[in-house]
């Protein structure tokens, strides 16, 4: 009898901590001196760490690992590294290195590893980088996941907290790969709404990314696991509010489905408890509001672009072939901070 | 009233299990879920406020935590897109039932016949279409119960929706009554009554 290959407990972006937790213990370590050249670290809560080298050249930090969220190790490994490399485009940079960060059981078949890591190890090529080494580690359970080093103009970096009143906001992929991912668990997803989400969880961001170059973004970040809300309460900085129209949101309608059949994770019953007193939903459905804080795993870039460049550059993403659309705008600061309307 | 153990696990199994359990009662009645997180409790009431059910919460010590639902008449019905005769299911699927009579599968070696059963329920939950109900009787009621090789492909597929009932009769003849480890206890009406209104009946 066959053990289930990557047995999924609830993997991908469901896997992090909470977002309040975090915040406490964050607030505790010690930094050290200021550097000037740390153009984007721990305060802002951004998406990566910025590093200035010269004038015109900054690289760009980050890491990300977690559990399997689907069994097929191969497509494991393909996610989890678009995922990683995510945070070098929502920051404006260009993926240049890359380290595997591996967590797998002594007893279990190296084969599958094998598959993870060549699923990841694609992605990075397709990305333009160069896969340069790694850390492995002996433990109960799989966890994969890169370190990605890339570089940006310092002048040129996306922060994810500087929008402007006006602004459209722009989402590059749908939501509702959480739910889907959770519903398949207990054998309620269709097959044709899984390959949808997985086709979305390994798309790179690169081909968004490459989209806005050419316009004025004044704030981007890529929606994770603190869900399409929490990223955008971090986005609005406690300085501006935004009011988001449900019916302009990218989603997997399947997702809407299982909402309503409560298959819902425990991470975005957090993201709703951290996040949830700055929302007001005014005559939005449950499975709605569900959809707008379920985790995403490898989910899509949340753009605050000026509004007259708003319809050019969704004629661009779509052309690139993003499910993107307008879902809402940036005001003045109000209570509550997001107001969630049926429709804009 | 029924007794729902979600101790141990991950959501959204614990709203699975109670929704489960809440078919079950087919009426009114209450359904008692017993999780080991705060954030499993808030799931559930979040279920019961959107369904209409009553719901209290309650916390019985460090990590254990308990959520009573209470299901009016007119809540009554699981839920308007799930007709209580066919529940998510699509439409032409056949009501197969499945009926475990022994320990053992098919006559000759008890070893052999064993470890046939515990295969037998492991592809069982390997499938795509899976039965309704499983109902375990007489040496048979001895697999759902402490010690059962086949545990934990039962409790997969009672998290997939399948429902498992054991013969309380056959337990208490057995000694078995407080070892039971996965489903819920029935009686000979229900036994009856699931085995009559099945399409099929697999008997391994």
């Amino acid at each position: 009898m066959g053990e289930p290959i990557l047995f999924c407990k609830g993997g991908g972006c469901t896997a992090k901590l909470g977002a309040g937790i975090l915040s406490r213990v964050l607030s505790k370590i010690p930094r050290g001196a200021e550097d000037p050249n740390l153009l984007v670290g721990y305060d802002s809560r951004d998406d990566a760490a910025v590093y200035r080298l010269t004038d015109d050249l900054a690289f760009v930090q980050t890491l990300d690992f977690f559990p399997p969220m689907v069994e097929d190790p191969y497509l494991f490994g393909q996610i989890a590294a678009t995922n990683a490399m995510s945070d070098i485009y929502a920051m404006g940079g260009e993926v240049k290195t890359a380290l595997n960060i591996v967590c797998f059981p002594e007893r279990m078949d190296l084969n599958i590893l094998g598959e993870i890591m060549r699923g990841g190890g694609e992605k990075v090529i397709e990305a333009g980088g160069v896969l340069a080494g790694g850390h492995s580690i002996a433990d109960s359970d799989v966890k994969y996941g890169l370190s990605v080093t890339g570089v940006v103009d310092p002048r040129r970096i996306y922060r994810n907290d500087t929008p402007r009143v006006g602004d459209a906001l722009i989402l590059t992929k749908r939501l509702g790969v959480g739910i889907l991912c959770t519903a398949s668990r207990v054998g309620e997803a269709s097959a044709e709404a899984l390959a949808a989400a997985y086709d979305s969880m390994t798309t790179l961001n690169k081909y968004a990314a490459q989209c806005l170059r050419g316009y004025d973004i004044h704030a981007c970040t890529d929606v994770t696991g603190f869900s399409f809300l929490g990223h955008l309460h971090e986005m609005l900085g406690g300085r501006y509010s935004a009011v988001v129209g449900a019916n302009r949101v990218p989603r997997f309608d399947e997702a809407l489905h299982h909402a309503d059949e409560f298959l819902l994770t425990a991470a975005a019953q957090r993201n709703r408890n951290y996040v949830g007193e700055a929302v007001r939903f005014d005559g939005v459905p449950f499975a709605m509001e569900e959809l707008l804080f379920d985790p995403q795993t490898s989910g899509g870039l949340l753009v605050a672009v000026g509004e007259a460049e708003a319809a050019p550059l969704l004629r661009e993403l779509r052309a690139a072939g993003a499910p993107a659309d307008v879902v809402g705008r940036i005001t003045e600061k109000t209570d509550p901070e997001i107001l969630v309307v049926p429709e804009i | 009233m029924i007794q729902v153990n979600a101790m141990g696990d991950a959501c959204p199994i614990p709203v699975v299990k109670t929704k489960n359990a809440i078919r079950e009662l087919g009426g009114a009645g209450t359904v008692v879920t017993l999780v080991d997180n705060e954030i499993a409790v808030q799931n559930l009431q979040k279920m019961a406020r959107q369904k209409g059910y009553g719901v209290q919460a309650e916390k019985l010590g460090e990590g254990r935590y308990q959520v009573t639902m209470t299901v009016g008449p007119e809540a009554a019905l699981p839920a308007q897109d799930e007709p209580t005769v066919c529940p998510v299911k699509p439409a032409g699927e056949k009501n197969t039932v499945v009926v475990i009579r022994s320990k053992t599968m098919g006559v000759g070696s008890e070893e052999l016949g064993a470890a046939l059963m515990k295969g037998f329920l492991y592809a069982l939950s390997q499938q795509d279409q899976l039965p309704r109900t499983i109902l375990f009787y007489n040496g048979g009621a001895a697999i759902t119960c402490t010690d059962s090789p086949s545990l934990e492909d039962l409790k997969t597929l009672q998290a997939m929706g399948v429902e498992i009932f054991t013969c309380g009769t056959c337990l208490n003849f057995y000694g078995l009554t407080d070892q039971l480890q996965v489903g819920e206890v029935t009686n000979m009406y229900t036994i009856v009554e699931k085995m009559t209104q099945a399409d099929h009946i697999v008997c391994p």
